[in-house]
């Protein structure tokens, strides 16, 4: 409860901000209580992989290229807020209400039981990160395969595009 | 005691902040930030259903492992991108970016 309360709150928080460093710490407490939501789900594997990515990786990234970009921005995003006409926000808003309805209508279709015994038997089965790995590279292995070309693409994709940035600079 | 429901509830309101966030907001990086929110709703729901059905296994935790994957090298290209573009025009707000426009 307490978990999914920060999640909201700060979730809330990170649209809300007018300053992008309050959002990225905001949202760093909603990452953190999602990963507090996976250990209570027996998700151990998750919730470290979530605090090392999220927390380690992606907000890193986020702040420095606020702290790169944003500086000078502040002043113009404030003049530039006022400028938001009101249809648009209203618009937004109904829309989301509208999909919210449309998420909300697939509810009561069929229950499911939370059942202790089939976790009793996945740790029998030689703990979270071993039965992961055991599902991963039994039935998923063209996946993690595709998933690790992904990231080796998107590494060289971000080098090639400073590479690019810096002969237009020229 | 939490039942699949609950986290379902939980999942929805966090993918419909994100989706009012890329909605209203006009600051390139806080939409991203949004992004992430409707990717952790959708990592919730993979591991709610994963540990609550009937028959619990590991399926969904294995997907959501995915999609933490992608969601990384997606920060990583789109950051890069927003860099980009800030120095090419000066901006990110998404509403001053009209190069496409005709």
């Amino acid at each position: 409860m307490l978990l999914a309360a920060v999640t909201v709150l700060g979730a809330i928080g990170v649209i809300t901000r007018k300053n992008p460093v309050h959002s990225a710490l905001l949202l760093i407490a909603t990452l953190m209580s999602v990963a507090g939501i996976y250990v209570l789900l027996e998700a151990e594997f998750l919730a470290a992989v979530q605090v090392l990515v999220y927390a380690g990786g992606v907000m890193v990234l986020f702040l420095f290229v606020i702290m790169l970009v944003d500086l000078e921005q502040r002043g113009k995003d404030a003049g530039a807020r006022k400028k938001l006409s009101r249809g648009a926000v209203a618009g937004g808003i109904v829309l989301t209400l509208v999909f919210l309805c449309v998420l909300l209508s697939t509810f009561g279709m069929e229950p499911l039981g939370a059942s202790a015994a089939g976790s009793e038997a996945l740790r029998a089965g030689g703990g979270n990160l071993g039965s992961i790995a055991l599902v991963m590279f039994r039935y998923y292995l063209l996946p993690f395969e595709l998933a690790s070309v992904l990231l080796l693409v998107a590494m060289v994709g971000g080098d090639r595009s400073r590479a690019l940035q810096a002969v237009r600079d020229r | 005691m939490i039942t699949a429901d609950h986290l379902l509830y939980l999942s929805i309101i966090l993918f419909s902040i994100g989706v009012l966030g890329v909605l209203t907001r006009r600051n390139a990086i806080i939409i991203f930030m949004s992004i992430e929110l409707m990717l952790n709703a959708a990592n919730l729901n993979f591991v709610a259903f994963s540990r609550l059905s009937r028959a619990p296994e590991l399926t969904g935790q294995t997907f959501a492992t995915f999609i933490i994957c992608v969601a990384a090298g997606e920060v990583a290209i789109g950051l890069a991108i927003i860099i980009a573009l800030f120095r090419n025009k000066e901006t990110v707000q998404v509403d001053e970016l009209n190069l496409l426009r005709w």
